[in-house]
């Protein structure tokens, strides 16, 4: 009851006009940063942070700033959707996921469809969240503390598991994609051992690693556009889709067919989000192979389906809730955008920490106010652009594949200021464009090299923990349990192939 | 297809030998270490730093050898695909995009991202695109604008000009 | 004035002047947008006082054009370093450092980094650190803990902030000075390391007070002894080690250095921006509150200042063997 009336409160001076201004602006500004691929949350909210001084010189208090980058990073997370599925380049490495089945939607002519679908189910995650960060914020605190590194990496071997279905029929080119992905991830600075490691000839640009939007903007802004163009041959537009009143209304009554995937995407996205160092990307890539596990056709994943859509959206919002809760009680960032967050909240004078709930009440209540205010805003927002962002879909070819790969470069430098990374990435694209004519599946290694620099360390750190004996893994009282189900997850399709081989069945194809 | 998928799985294979290789390197600053010291287990602190990127490499270099054994007996489909592995357009295509993209991204250390775009939005809706001169100019002259005010501006990223530096300095005046 | 700016202080009808009111007394002025490195990742100690101190000159007014922070943690600094010696316009490119602006170029001799050639703009504080239990432990004293360290051997575990960094310099001093056995694990930042100890996934750590002050509030972590000159205003009954008997105490710098070959007339001004950063009144709350030490230094006393942090490290780095 004392949680509900101080929620009351909090949205009451969320919803004052300059908060709620501030909670609009931020959306709107987070939606288009979003959009642009390249550029996430993290961009807004770092660019926007000398600027929330002056804001704070103004109303005074540590909410209306806050409000405001929040806002922001909500935006941001409904606004990487729509770069996946219109133009199929992930956003951010929050919406990689959400490109698997978004894009075919809409090649289809269906992006209405998974744009809908894309804001609802975001909008449902966020609601999940807020509930449960408003009813249990600080008990989760203690679960997050629980999760050491053995913990964490059991989690992150979980994370694998989910996805050992991902790849294509072909299984040695699968585990060469898992592998390769993996060995990318460890180029640059082995903080256990202080080297460098894989710096291939001796260029400084791999010393900070092979970077995941490196790898994602070349492989589907660069490569898969190239293999679209090469395979659409004379075809003269993306796709052909419909803009009508009825179309949405249409999209919006097929967005029930997707109840599955937004209800795991919403739990599951909050508990990975609320750990830290995991993270939004790992909760949605988890969504995603969890409702695909669980579903009744996987064979449609990764080919068009709404379930693949809504389970990724609903998780990264749910999760970027999930992920202000180590930021705000515990003082750490789970992802870049809540680091630039946490700056923040020090440079305004907060301390945050356990006793943030209690002692900063006039900061923390108003801010999950703005957490249910600038869901609603956003969910608005999102639904009224998108005719918008089809129209992009319409336009000849030849104007959107430049446009594209324009956005891939200027996006990578954004990213990373480094150019560099720009060269690496379009020699990503051209060898990813060799690769995929040939049927190497490419995603794995995109989500390896997003799972891979949190897994070593955290094996490695955890082995340092035990004098290097594996065990840890298995008696540990959380950890345990989690390592099992990753490691029968994983035998599973051998068990299969096994238990056909014996049954005399051919093994499937 | 088929000699692609075969040429392709050997280029693979060295690769990931070389990545094996590269993975034992001994730090720098210690020329005593000898090479792959790190793959192992090192006692009482698990795997050394070598150990993951390097078994993993061997994984991948496994992968390529059981392609190969796929090739050998015709199971995966581009092994048995009479298809050439890109025909004709695909060459051109490859060939008029990939050298498109090289030369915006050698014209951007030259002239900047701006003048890069202008140029690469150009040839490739005048050229590869056939629109007319209109519609590409307007599509790439409102390209490098907003991008001008979206990245300089507003999100305060500052693209690299190239020699093209001079220009921009009176638009900061006017706008930061 | 930014486009986002103009757009949110429209709607949020707040009437702002925009007088540009720097340039009185500099000769140089930075012409376009001033390249701000931060030699370590985003959400680090670095990083927010990198953001910190963009936000002060935003705030203030105190430069015609913006800071444009850009993070380059790769290679334990390395990249940070490289980039700034090879910066195409060295008066547009200042950089914020910590200790491995001193350890990075004694560990990786490859990158060929003189860290004299920079440019002394101003070291703006200097972090502390302690060390930290969690209160479970029971643990009040240092002696408590030297007992308590020695009789669990390598089972005492300590968190820290990377692999020959300022946190695994202090370990090993305790290690050889105190004739213990602590097992040292690197993390990628203090904030998980201070969460562990807090979580009670490790035992100690010697994080800086910002790091670990949340937990200091509610109770979780005791710090037992700070490795300073003196005592610290805000833990006024924490000995330092000196007291103790130890003549050890240990800094992180937190400086602005500018890219070498940086003019005269850019250093005197970035020097002069940086002097006002660190004069604000936001800039002396943040010191005080996160319990920061060191005055304002530049020039001379700066390069001084290096020459003997870099001595210092380098053989502190040669007796733990990290190099040669």
């Amino acid at each position: 009851m004392e949680i509900l009336l101080s929620l009351f409160n909090g949205i009451l001076i969320a919803l004052e006009p300059i908060n709620l201004g501030l909670a609009v602006i931020g959306v709107v500004v987070g939606l288009f940063v979003g959009a642009m691929p390249g550029l996430g949350s993290v961009n807004g909210v770092a660019i926007l942070l000398p600027f929330t001084f002056v804001i704070q010189s103004f109303t005074g208090g540590a909410t209306s700033p806050m409000i405001f980058l929040a806002a922001i990073y909500y935006g941001a997370m409904y606004g990487g959707a729509i770069s996946s599925i219109t133009l199929g380049i992930p956003g951010a490495s929050t919406a990689v996921a959400t490109t698997f089945d978004g894009r075919p939607l809409a090649m289809k002519g269906m992006a209405h469809v998974a744009l809908v679908a894309a804001a609802l189910a975001s909008f449902i995650g966020g609601t999940v969240s807020n509930v449960l960060f408003t009813a249990f914020a600080p008990l989760l605190a203690s679960v997050a503390l629980s999760f050491g590194n053995p913990e964490i990496f059991a989690l992150m071997l979980l994370a694998f598991a989910t996805f050992v279905g991902l790849g294509g029929d072909d299984i040695p080119k699968t585990l060469f994609s898992i592998c390769f992905g993996l060995v990318l991830a460890t180029v640059g600075f082995d903080i256990i051992s202080g080297e460098p490691r894989l710096i291939f000839f001796d260029i400084t640009g791999f010393s900070h690693g092979i970077r995941f939007l490196v790898l994602a903007i070349g492989v589907y802004g660069i490569g898969e556009m190239i293999w679209t163009i090469n395979t659409s041959r004379y075809g003269s537009s993306m796709s052909k889709v419909d803009v009508s009143w009825a179309s949405m209304i249409d999209a919006m009554k097929r967005f029930q067919e997707a109840w599955r995937g937004t209800l795991i995407g919403s739990l599951l996205g909050f508990f990975v989000g609320i750990l830290p160092a995991a993270g939004a990307t790992p909760g949605s890539l988890m969504s995603y192979g969890v409702t695909k596990m669980l579903s009744k056709n996987p064979k449609e994943y990764g080919k068009g389906a709404i379930d693949g859509v809504a389970a990724p959206e609903a998780a990264n919002n749910s999760a970027s809730t999930g992920a202000m809760l180590p930021m705000m009680t515990l003082g750490i960032p789970g992802s870049p955008t809540t680091a630039v967050l946490l700056a923040g909240m020090v440079i305004w004078g907060l301390q945050p920490g356990p006793l943030l709930f209690t002692n900063q009440p006039d900061f923390v209540w108003p801010l999950i106010g703005s957490f249910y205010v600038s869901n609603l805003v956003a969910v608005l927002v999102n639904l009224a652009f998108i005719p918008v962002f089809l129209w992009m879909l319409r336009m000849p070819f030849t104007i959107l594949a430049p446009l594209i790969f324009v956005l891939s470069l200027v996006g990578t430098y954004a990213a990373y200021m480094d150019m560099f990374d720009v060269w690496l990435m379009v020699f990503v694209g051209v060898g990813a464009f060799f690769l995929r004519i040939l049927d190497y599946p490419v995603a794995p290694a995109v989500l390896a090299i997003v799972l891979g620099p949190i897994a070593e360390p955290k094996l490695r750190q955890s082995l340092l923990l035990s004098d290097g004996d594996f065990s840890i893994f298995f008696t540990r009282p959380i950890a345990g349990p989690i390592t099992v189900i990753a490691i029968i997850l994983i035998l599973l399709p051998l068990f299969k192939v096994i238990y056909d081989k014996i049954k005399g069945k051919p093994a499937e194809a | 297809m088929r000699r692609a998928e075969i040429v392709t799985a050997v280029l693979l294979g060295f690769f990931s030998v070389y990545l094996m290789w590269k993975s034992g390197e001994p730090p720098a600053w210690d020329p005593d270490v000898p090479r792959f010291a790190n793959i192992g287990m090192i006692d009482g602190e698990g795997p050394g730093s070598g150990f993951w990127p390097f078994w993993l490499s061997a994984i991948m270099l496994v992968s390529c050898v059981w392609i190969g054994i796929n090739w050998y007996r015709k199971k995966s489909p581009p092994s048995v695909s009479e298809e050439p592995f890109l025909d004709s357009y695909g060459k051109r295509t490859l060939f008029f995009v990939g050298m498109g993209l090289l030369g915006f991204l050698i014209l951007i250390h030259i002239i900047g991202f701006y003048g890069g775009i202008l140029v690469f939005m150009i040839y490739y809706m005048r050229f590869l695109g056939r629109h007319g001169w209109g519609i590409t100019s307007l599509v790439s002259v409102s390209l490098v604008v907003f991008s001008f005010f979206f990245f300089d501006i507003a999100m305060r990223i500052v693209l690299p000009k190239g020699y093209l530096e001079p220009l921009f300095i009176p638009l900061y005046d006017m706008f930061l | 004035m930014n486009m986002f700016k103009s757009m949110a202080i429209g709607v949020a009808g707040l009437a702002m002047a925009t007088v540009a009111t720097v340039g009185v007394a500099n000769a140089w002025e930075p012409t376009k947008p001033v390249d701000f490195i931060i030699m370590a990742g985003k959400g680090g100690g670095a990083d927010k006082m990198a953001r910190l101190m963009q936000s002060i000159v935003e705030k203030e007014n105190l430069a015609n054009r913006p800071l444009v922070p850009t993070n380059k943690s790769g290679g334990s600094g390395a990249e940070a370093l490289i980039a700034a010696k090879k910066a195409a316009d060295p008066d547009h490119t200042i950089m914020v450092t910590l200790n491995s602006f001193f350890t990075t170029p004694l560990r990786q001799p490859g990158i060929d980094v003189d860290i004299m050639s920079f440019a002394p703009v101003g070291r703006m504080a200097e972090d502390t650190f302690l060390l930290w239990v969690h209160k479970d432990s029971g643990l009040k004293t240092f002696e408590d803990f030297l007992a308590k360290a020695k009789a669990d051997g390598n089972k005492w575990v300590m968190g820290g902030t990377g692999k020959n960094s300022e946190d695994n310099i202090i370990t090993d001093f305790l290690n050889n000075n105190y004739g213990l056995d602590i097992k040292y694990i690197p993390y990628k930042g203090g904030g998980a390391v201070a969460k562990d100890v807090a979580g009670k996934q490790v035992n100690s750590s010697v994080n800086n007070p910002s790091e670990a002050l949340g937990f200091y509030e509610s109770g979780d972590m005791v710090p037992l002894v700070a490795f300073t000159d003196e005592r610290l205003p805000m833990f006024p009954d924490v000995p330092t080690l000196k007291e103790k008997g130890a003549d050890f105490s240990y800094f992180m710098q937190r400086a602005v250095v500018g890219a070498p070959g940086m003019s005269d007339e850019a250093l005197a001004y970035y020097t002069d921006l940086f002097t006002k950063v660190y004069n604000s009144a936001d800039w002396q709350k943040y010191k005080s509150s996160k319990s920061l030490m060191g005055d304002f230094m530049a020039g001379q006393a700066l390069r001084d200042y290096w020459t003997t942090q870099r001595n210092r490290h380098e053989s502190i780095l040669r007796a733990s063997g990290a190099i040669k």
